[in-house]
């Protein structure tokens, strides 16, 4: 028997996790108190971990025709751009103060993305001048428009 | 015609001056590659926060209506359909484009577009007041099965794979329960103190319609510059006219299977367009022309694809069933301004439920002018890096999802939701049914409780849920709609395999 391929060893772990999810909300609906207020999610986690042990089944099987999971090229690409996202949203939003970290965040993910040479100075000079249209267009419409109050933390 | 009474408030300077807005944001939205109508509808919605319902719903409706119809520039200039709406469209739109004959490609489709969508506004005016009256017989278990019959038919037909979309629908469904309930004031699934109020429904639809599309973008790395856009030259309208007049059939045809198709539940605009499209061809005397750049093709696939806006809001208005992804998002923008659709929705407030219908057929007029003169301008903004439209959409999602409440609890969900839904969507789960088990979730589990105290009461459970014409209409409607889509989903897979093996 041969190893599964990376298509279905993914499949076999993303339906594993959710099938996972399913037990564990069946097992919190069925054994939490007051029971009244758990009588719908003990409806809709009994349907949940029953499909989600058929994906699982499935899975393991290798008969999932759906989904193409992420090839590592993919998700090479995605990894530096998901981080910066994820520590901008999680961290710097809150840390440095919202325009801040957004700048920040905006103009990092704008260079590690774009096309454009890396090496030459015009297209830095674009990268910076999106930058500072994009983040005037955001202040204006939430901070002066709509009267937003973000946090302000360290910086602005 | 009680909406004839409403139609003036459409015309005050605000609302007007939002109905602009919408149109040409629309417009321009839709013709930009990777931004969906439901990505671009729920990243509005924040905007609409500070608005009265009526507006806000103005903005939403317009931008709605014009990111369809603007979906057909990419789709005719770029070969990138703006929307899935769009597919059918690439097929003679984009080689009219490659023959010189682009600027008369998008001036087609934006007509047939508006005969379309008001048509389709048209269906939606006369049926949904009566379907909103027939609505009022309906009890608590009917209201439950209603809800379960929005999540299993969009979670069934929706989706590539039956089991996951249903699946999906159960984890929406669950996401819906998490918080306080409300019944015992119990907690439940709370982990995280942005929990506690459960999961706002607007930082949840930003997150699982933007942030997947984000990933999707950074996944393609470097190499995703603007496409190159075909140069279009200038054409008379008179002549585009001329062109619609003389295509009646694919028009009608259009129009008809747009119709017919946006009034079921969870079949959308691709397939409208789509079916139209094979409609048209086999019912026209030039079948063979079809895919060689013939204005027939355009014109069916486009008059569909905005026929079917209108009558995918009828199950939306009358019933609390979104017909479609975009539907569910204003379902949102109804709830977050606390209307409710049905009888509710006509009875207490006509001003907005008349004023909101009276402007997307407005809507559909202001499309059509806009969309024949700024089409070459919508198509420049199509050709922004995808590096760029990244960030943007990153920086309005959080921006958006964080001004709901003013709250980074939000954001966290936002963003935890997106990441999960784009992972989930790798292995074909889709977002749509998600959504849909979201937002009916507290609908489908409030009447299930009313039902159960009901059915307490009364002759038990089982005959309090499961007896009655209309509990067994609507379970057999459940059964019948998952079964066919097990049967498709079979045969698609039996006739791929066979192409695989003839290949």
């Amino acid at each position: 028997m041969s190893a599964p391929s990376l298509p279905r060893l993914q499949h076999i772990i993303g339906s594993g996790i959710v099938a996972l999810v399913g037990i564990w909300v069946a097992y919190i609906s069925y054994t939490q108190q007051p029971s009244e207020a758990f009588l719908f999610p003990r409806l809709i986690s009994s349907v949940f971990a029953v499909l989600a042990f058929w994906t699982f089944g499935k899975a393991c099987l290798g008969w999932t025709k759906v989904g193409s999971g992420i090839s590592g090229r993919q998700f090479m690409n995605l990894l530096p751009g998901l981080v910066v996202a994820l520590v901008y949203i999680f961290w710097a939003a809150k840390g440095f103060g919202f325009y801040t970290a957004t700048t920040i965040a905006f103009f990092i993910l704008l260079s590690l993305y774009d096309p454009a040479p890396h090496t030459a100075l015009k297209s830095w000079l674009k990268r910076i001048a999106i930058t500072a249209v994009f983040m005037a267009v955001m202040y204006g419409l939430f901070a002066k428009l709509l009267t937003v109050y973000t946090p302000r933390e360290v910086f602005f | 015609m009680e909406f004839l009474f409403y139609m003036g408030d459409v015309f005050t300077p605000i609302n007007f001056g939002l109905l602009l807005l919408g149109t040409i944001g629309g417009l321009i939205l839709g013709a930009t590659p990777g931004l969906s109508p439901t990505m671009a509808v729920a990243l509005l919605i924040p905007f609409t926060f500070q608005l009265e319902a009526a507006q806000g719903l103005i903005l939403l409706g317009a931008a709605y209506t014009s990111t369809v119809a603007g979906g057909a520039v990419s789709a005719i200039l770029l070969k990138i359909p703006g929307a899935p709406a769009n597919i059918a469209t690439t097929l003679d739109g984009h080689t009219m484009a490659q023959k010189g004959e682009g600027a008369k490609a998008l001036q087609i489709s934006f007509l047939a577009s508006a005969v379309g969508g008001v048509f389709g506004v048209l269906l939606l005016i006369f049926l949904t007041p009566v379907l909103a009256q027939w609505a009022l017989a309906f009890g608590p278990s009917h209201l439950f099965w209603l809800a379960i019959l929005g999540v299993t038919v969009i979670g069934s037909l929706d989706s590539k794979s039956v089991v996951k979309g249903l699946l999906s629908g159960c984890i929406g469904l669950w996401l819906a329960t998490i918080g306080f309930d409300d019944i015992m004031g119990a907690q439940r699934f709370i982990f995280h103190p942005a929990l506690g109020g459960g999961i706002n429904i607007i930082a949840a639809l930003i997150g699982l319609f933007a942030i997947p599309q984000v990933i999707t973008m950074f996944a393609k790395g470097r190499h995703n510059d603007g496409a190159e856009v075909i140069k279009v030259q200038k054409h008379p309208v008179s002549g585009a006219i001329r062109e619609l007049a003389r295509n009646k059939r694919a028009l009608g045809i259009g129009t008809a299977a747009g119709s017919i198709i946006g009034l079921i539940p969870g079949v959308g605009g691709q397939i409208a367009g789509l079916v139209a499209y094979d409609q048209s061809k086999k019912f026209s005397p030039d079948r063979d022309k079809f895919g060689t750049g013939h204005p027939e093709g355009v014109i069916a696939a486009e008059s569909a694809n905005n026929a079917m806006v209108g009558p995918s809001l009828v199950p939306l208005l009358t019933l609390s069933i979104p017909g479609s992804p975009t539907a569910a998002v204003l379902l949102g923008g109804l709830l977050i301004h606390g209307i409710f659709p049905g009888t509710d929705l006509f009875d207490n407030h006509p001003d907005v439920a008349w004023t909101f219908i009276n402007s997307m057929l407005i809507g559909q007029v202001l499309m059509c002018l806009f969309g024949l003169y700024v089409a070459g301008l919508a198509a420049k903004v199509a050709q922004v890096p995808q590096s760029v439209m990244a960030a943007v959409v990153l920086g309005l999602a959080v921006f958006g999802s964080y001004s709901v409440q003013s709250s980074m609890g939000d954001v966290y969900v936002m963003a935890a939701l997106g990441v999960m839904m784009y992972f989930l969507e790798r292995f074909g789960f889709s977002a749509a049914p998600l959504v849909l088990g979201l937002i009916l979730g507290p609908i489908a589990e409030a009447n299930f409780i009313q039902g159960s105290m009901i059915a307490n009461a009364t002759d038990g459970l089982a005959p309090y849920f499961l007896g009655g014409p209309l509990n067994i209409f609507l379970i057999a409607v459940v059964v019948a709609s998952v079964l066919y889509s097990g049967y498709m989903e079979l045969r698609t897979r039996r006739y791929t395999s066979k192409e695989e093996i003839m290949a």
